[in-house]
């Protein structure tokens, strides 16, 4: 057996394989072969790193070199530098954004630091498509041992005590689920996993399931073990082709060793998996209309109760779960729920996936406790907000959450906290503004979102969510008034009151949550006609530099309403009232006389 | 490839494929670890460092000794090579020179299991190096 020296481990997952990293892959490999390194050094294919933004990436282990933006240009001189002479190639180590330092190791890297891997754990580390890999890393050991060694409820007592909640967005307690579908008897009970993830901005469960399938297999079998079912169908959005690939891969490998199918382990327990495809749409993310989806029957919402676990999948109990919180469920096994539980904070235990987005320097996938706060997230593990601007607010929860400001920055994050602060947690999408977004538009660009994708079963969502995006629109074009935002309110409580599934009960927490917190920007839209951040192109508001001005005129004429006025070689006056913030005195002006906000 | 027929089969699957992933799982905790590091630039390998490597390598493997090795560039004694840095959790990094098969041997069965000092320290303090830098 040959000893590896080194693994070169190389990301191959959807947002680097788009930077041509299997071309790094395939260069990587044949430089080490020409130095007659092959007993040395490995490559390794694994899944995503969460750093997508700076990819492609390439690890190297044991001294944990983190190149970034590598190219298949670069592999010669990784080669011969660093794993013939040892010395890192110093241009693609990562840099930090506030020193401007290289940094030599992952592990003093901010965006690594502060982040708990445990949905994660094997994403960046194992090659996927290799089940060996997991198995080394004590894959399938979990559900070897419930197997043999426990009863259904005994697991599902594990589950329960560890306090692990569900991921997809609601946050009803897994263990309690599982029970639940457990005690209702049936004939036929089916385990679900829901990757159908159309929250915009979120891509963690797809990353699972293209860094690590079998994790997300294993608890699904364990699931089915401990309800009482035989059949796993994965609801796949089908734009995710490279996550389908790697879980058919992961299904094939884990039925050749047994681990799937009929008597597994020698146990007598049969389980197998399915995959079927969305079409992606938000709404079929929804439990009862992914359902419907499976069905073959058109993507829509049915009301609950009756809930999947009573009657699902062709009327039968059915246990639904996200990804994320499958891709857990082995971990807490295998170290014991009192480990698991002993993260997080006193309600939400264990860890969170989010996809850190927006206006802050490292963007990218991040696995942080529960109970971390938006300071530590943004400050140390984002690296602070790009460009020195000042932050603004973090939207969470995606089209269903709201956004979260200054005063909450030191606000520990949890399902609950982030209720009571009027967002969500969501599938876990997280987009960070500074002081150029308009809190406005931001709403606006949801509602566009729940309008598009609205099933239009019922009226509240149908209609209503149009209502809300048509005055949203008007407040940005300068044409809305207070009663406006009165209006606004009110139209969001009753849709979400009455509306029937849970897109059109969240819909409206875009825009009720940007009221709250940012009232005086919705009015300076509608008083003053101001769009504080600059972003509404119809509320920029034009003045003139008077030292700058030379009078010259050019503007006068421009103007298609008459609204500058001034003596010819003295400085000129826009008359805020009469503009229609055309921009044409912007344009003509030769001396940047003319200022926009 | 054959089916997996029960968990002890497993188990047995398992240890024999924790090897291949040895120095992944390591780099997951150096700190924790003895981490050792072997001059490997030019100097380095001129002298045979990259066997020295291989066979520190091995005998860690060899009895699962909590410790990682990874190489690193020139590190100034090139008088010296093949030098070999030592860092046991909780002490000062040491650094041994002339460092053959033999010595790589007595490095780890020595000074890392026994806590014995050994001749061929190079009596340069590590930090005094590196502010030399
Ligand atoms: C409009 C809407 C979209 C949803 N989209 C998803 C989704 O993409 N993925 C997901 O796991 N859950 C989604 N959910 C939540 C599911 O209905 C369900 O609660 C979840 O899959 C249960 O799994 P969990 O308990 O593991 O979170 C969505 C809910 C609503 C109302
Ligand atoms: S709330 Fe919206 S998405 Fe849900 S059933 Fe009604 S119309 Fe369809
Ligand atoms: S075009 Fe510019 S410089 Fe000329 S009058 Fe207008 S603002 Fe003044
Ligand atoms: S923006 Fe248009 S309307 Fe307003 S002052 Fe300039 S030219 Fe006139
Ligand atoms: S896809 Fe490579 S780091 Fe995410």
């Amino acid at each position: 057996m040959s000893h590896y020296k080194m693994h070169l481990l190389v990301c191959g997952g959807t947002g680097c394989r788009a930077s041509e990293s299997e071309k790094i892959t395939e260069n990587l490999n044949a430089e080490i072969k020409k130095l007659g390194l092959e007993n040395e050094a490995q490559v390794v294919v694994t899944g995503c790193f969460g750093f997508c933004e700076k990819g492609p990436i390439v690890k190297i282990v044991p001294d944990n070199t983190f190149y970034t933006q590598v190219k298949p240009e670069d592999c010669a001189e990784i080669v011969s530098e660093h794993v013939l002479k040892g010395r890192k190639v110093s241009r693609l180590l990562y840099e930090d954004p506030e020193t401007q330092k290289h940094v030599e190791d992952s592990k003093h890297m901010g965006f690594y630091q502060k982040q708990i891997r445990i949905a994660l754990r094997n994403c960046g580390f194992i090659d996927p498509e290799n089940i060996d890999e997991y198995i080394a890393r004590d894959g399938y050991a979990a559900l070897g041992n419930i197997l043999t060694e426990m009863s259904p409820q005994q697991a599902i007592d594990i589950m329960k005590k560890s306090g692990l909640r569900g991921r997809g967005g609601g946050g009803f307690p897994t263990g309690l689920k599982w029970e639940i579908a457990s005690s209702n008897k049936a004939d036929q009970k089916y385990v679900v996993c829901n990757a159908d993830e159309g929250d915009p901005g979120a891509f963690m469960d797809r990353s699972i399931l293209e860094g690590d399938p079998h994790s997300v297999i294993e608890a699904m079998a364990i699931c089915g073990y401990c309800i009482g079912a035989n059949k796993g169908i994965v609801y796949i959005r089908a734009e995710y082709p490279l996550a389908i690939k790697r879980l058919k891969i992961a299904a094939r490998q884990a039925r050749v060793y047994g681990l799937l199918g009929n008597d597994v382990l020698g146990t007598g327990f049969s389980f197998d998996i399915e995959l079927r495809y969305g079409a992606g749409a938000f709404v079929c993310g929804e439990e009862t209309a992914l359902i419907k989806s499976m069905e073959g029957l058109r993507g829509e919402p049915t009301v609950k109760p009756p809930f999947p676990a009573e009657k699902g999948y062709l009327g039968k109990p059915t246990n639904v779960n996200n990804v994320e919180t499958y891709a857990n469920v082995p971990a807490i096994f295998l170290k014991g729920p009192e480990w698991f539980a002993s993260i997080g904070t006193e309600k939400s235990k264990g860890t969170k996936v989010f996809a850190l987005a927006g206006k802050i320097n490292n963007v990218g996938l991040i696995e942080v406790p529960m109970g971390i706060t938006l300071r530590e997230v943004i400050f140390e593990i984002g690296g602070g907000i790009k460009d020195g601007k000042k932050f603004k607010a973090v939207q969470t929860g995606g089209p269903s959450g709201g956004c979260l400001t200054e005063k909450h920055l030191d606000t520990p994050i949890d399902f609950d906290n982030l209720i009571a602060a009027g967002s969500m947690m969501g599938s876990g999408g997280m987009i960070v503004m500074d002081e150029d977004d308009c809190m406005v538009s931001v709403a606006k660009f949801y509602l566009e979102f729940t309008v598009e994708e609205s099933c239009g079963k019922c009226a509240p969502c149908r209609i209503g969510n149009k209502r809300l995006h048509e005055i949203l629109e008007k407040i940005c074009n300068g044409k809305g008034t207070e009663a406006d935002i009165e209006y606004l309110k009110n139209l969001s409580k009753v849709i979400k009151d009455t509306a029937l599934c849970g897109l059109g009960q969240t819909s409206p927490n875009p825009v009720l949550s940007t009221i709250e917190h940012f009232l005086d920007e919705y009015k300076a839209h509608v008083t003053e006609r101001i769009c504080p951040a600059g972003q509404c192109k119809a509320l920029k508001l034009y003045t003139i530099i008077p030292e700058k001005c030379t009078g010259c005129t050019a503007c006068t004429r421009a103007c298609p309403v008459g609204a500058i006025s001034g003596e010819k070689r003295q400085p000129h006056i826009i008359d805020v009232d009469k503009c229609i913030r055309c921009g044409a005195c912007y344009d003509k002006c030769k001396f940047t006389a003319i200022h926009v906000q | 490839m054959n089916k997996i027929k029960s968990l002890d089969d497993l188990r047995k699957m398992k240890q024999n494929l924790e090897n291949g992933m040895n120095i992944r799982e390591k780099s997951n905790s150096p700190e924790s670890l003895v981490q050792i590091r072997v001059a490997m630039a030019t100097c380095g390998i001129a002298s045979g460092a990259r066997a020295v490597m291989n066979t520190l390598i091995e005998r860690i493997e060899k009895d699962k000794i909590p410790a990682v090795v990874t190489q690193g560039g020139c590190m100034g004694y090139c008088y010296a090579e093949p030098t070999v840095e030592v860092k046991v959790p909780g002490k000062d990094p040491v650094v041994f020179g002339y460092v053959d098969s033999k010595v790589a041997i007595d490095i780890i069965e020595k000074y890392v299991l026994q806590g014995e000092l050994l001749e061929g320290i190079i009596p340069v303090n590590y930090q005094t190096i590196n502010d030399k830098k």
